[in-house]
């Protein structure tokens, strides 16, 4: 390793096979695991449709409370943003969607660089706002543990280097592109052992607790 | 040719103006990054240069470095400039051969001491000795210590000099090492490119010449006038990059309109070169503008880059098979767990004892009041 370049191959090469397997092994586990082991059967006579609870709070979680929008409008406003941002910027990127031609055999149009670029300095705005709200409110700043940083930080490296990057700041393209991958090798690791895999165990979550609530005639 | 002639009275016997050559010094200043001024300096300066000596190395190489500054056809300032030094070695130029050529290189060694240049061009094979290519009887890395040791400077022509190349490529039969890695203490500019542009070549050298001073490096030792920026930051198709239009084959609707090789594999953006700058072939053209993208061969390891034409962003390797491992792994483990949390479970609600409405645990009537 003596070289941007080492690093780069390291980083799409090796590091990203191993970041790979734990990723899918770690999320296969979790998966696997919450579904196989199941919930302890409600006897009672069900007062409503379980699975239409289910699928009801699958959508229905996304959406704000009643009056909460505008109590946290940064919260919502921004964590709106930035979800959509990354998907945009993951899914819709030219060179992210050759990764998942390498991965899965398909690919599909991408957008134009300069609207990616747009999303993607939207998207950081939004995750900057959103540290400054957790960092400067007492209440989530009780609230939020080391962890809740951690998971800051691995979101926002990658997509701050990949924005570098691409906009060819810092001493190296090739260096940045490194740190860029090395980054996400990074986050593919963590996640699925973090508060990241939010984005699969939602839906187990959400469908558990909606089918309880269904179950008992509650409308979520 | 004369050895005492100068550079001007060489170039006008060649039918080249002394105009061609003001223009020539003004457009290598400006390729050098120096001010336009400094094109009629660098001409009196050329003008003026004693012959410098120079030893060229070839060693695991392909002649293809050579062969990019001598081309065929007509000669061009380039070669015109090589011409003015003293080469006093090398294999595919000189007359000499057998003996007489390796006492020029030990009478040149001796005569210009601490003053000639070495350029090697292919990279040095170091496993078992090194006994992978040798010359006159010498292993090459023998002849480049032997060599370099009184040497004014080196220059390492060409990607397999500078960082290796083909020879070095993964498994490296024949321990290849780049010049960098085996001289230590001699100032060494790199010169990479499968060939090198042989502007590139010829403006150290007159750089040199000029000022008795290799020019500014990177921090790969390439001197940053030819290698401080991308192809990808200079290229004509850059637009295309931008608006998200790329060609997906060659010979497809993108690749007849001339988009952006992304997706066909292109090393463009980690890739610094002139190529689009200076072109090829007398300024014609370069690869991409052939529809071929950039291979990115002046960088280090460019042959295990993860193959040609796999685009710049996808992983090497195969991941897919790693990612199907992977989740048949952890769906198994997964389930190994998630079955184990239900026995848990079902030994748990096994040995709870039952409970009747009206007697406590333990099965005794419970008092009412």
């Amino acid at each position: 390793m003596n070289g941007a370049m080492d690093w780069l191959l390291w980083a799409k090469g090796p590091g990203f096979q191993i970041a790979l397997t734990v990723f899918f092994v770690g999320m296969a586990f979790q998966l696997a695991s919450i579904l196989l082991a199941g919930r302890k059967t409600d006897l009672s006579e069900p007062r409503g449709n379980p699975a239409a609870g289910g699928r009801r709070l699958l959508w229905r979680r996304m959406l704000p409370p009643p009056g909460m929008l505008e109590r946290a409008p940064a919260t919502y406003v921004a964590g709106y943003l930035f979800h959509v941002g990354i998907a945009v910027v993951l899914l819709l990127s030219a060179p992210h969607i050759e990764i998942f031609h390498a991965l899965l055999g398909i690919g599909w149009p991408g957008l134009p660089t300069a609207l990616i670029d747009a999303v993607t300095v939207v998207t950081l705005l939004a995750l900057f706002v959103l540290l400054y709200t957790r960092l400067t409110d007492p209440v989530r700043r009780f609230l939020a543990r080391p962890e809740d940083y951690v998971v800051w930080a691995l979101t926002v490296v990658p997509i701050l280097t990949g924005w570098l990057a691409v906009n060819r700041f810092g001493p190296s393209y090739t260096g940045m592109l490194a740190a860029h991958v090395l980054s996400v090798d990074l986050l593919l690791v963590a996640f699925p052992f973090t508060k990241l895999g939010h984005a699969l165990t939602l839906f187990t979550s959400r469908w558990y607790q909606g089918t309880i609530l269904g179950h008992k005639g509650v409308q979520p | 040719m004369d050895k005492g002639m100068s550079l001007a009275s060489r170039l006008g016997e060649a039918g080249i103006s002394r105009r061609a050559f003001l223009k020539y010094c003004g457009m290598l200043a400006a390729s050098l990054g120096l001010p336009t001024a400094a094109g009629r300096t660098l001409a009196e300066a050329l003008d003026a240069a004693p012959r410098q000596s120079v030893i060229w190395l070839s060693f695991q190489e392909c002649t293809g470095c050579t062969e990019s500054l001598t081309r065929a056809h007509a000669p061009t300032l380039e070669s015109l400039i090589f011409d003015h030094v003293s080469l006093d070695y090398h294999h595919t130029l000189q007359a000499a051969a057998g003996e007489a050529a390796e006492r020029a290189r030990h009478e040149a060694m001796e005569r210009h001491a601490g003053e000639y240049l070495v350029l090697v061009d292919g990279s040095i094979p170091v496993r078992d000795g090194g006994v992978y290519s040798t010359i006159a009887g010498v292993t090459n890395l023998q002849m480049l210590q032997e060599t370099a040791r009184d040497a004014a400077a080196l220059v390492a022509i060409g990607s397999c000099a500078a960082f290796g190349g083909l020879p070095m490529a993964d498994p490296n039969p024949t321990g290849a090492a780049p010049v960098g890695d085996l001289v230590r203490g001699k100032p060494l500019i790199n010169l990479p490119g499968c060939p090198p542009i042989p502007a590139s070549i010829t403006g150290v050298l007159a750089h040199y010449l000029a000022y008795g001073r290799l020019p500014e490096l990177d921090h790969l030792g390439r001197p940053k006038a030819f290698f401080g920026e991308s192809i990808h930051d200079r290229c004509y198709r850059r637009p295309f990059y931008d608006q998200g239009l790329f060609a997906r084959g060659f010979d497809d609707e993108g690749a007849r309109k001339g988009w952006c090789l992304y997706l066909l594999g292109c090393k463009g953006p980690t890739t610094h070169n002139a190529c689009a700058v200076t072109k090829w072939n007398d300024g014609t053209s370069f690869p991409i503008e052939a529809g071929h993208p950039c291979l990115g061969c002046s960088e280090p390891r460019f042959w295990d880059a993860g193959g040609f034409y796999r685009a710049l962003s996808a992983p090497t390797g195969e991941p897919a098979p790693v990612a199907v491992a992977g989740l048949a792994v952890g769906a198994v483990a997964g389930a190994a767990a998630g079955f184990r949390h239900r026995r848990t479970r079902a030994a748990a609600n096994a040995a709870r004892p039952t409970v009747e409405l009206g007697r406590d645990a333990t099965g005794n009537e419970e008092e009412r009041s």
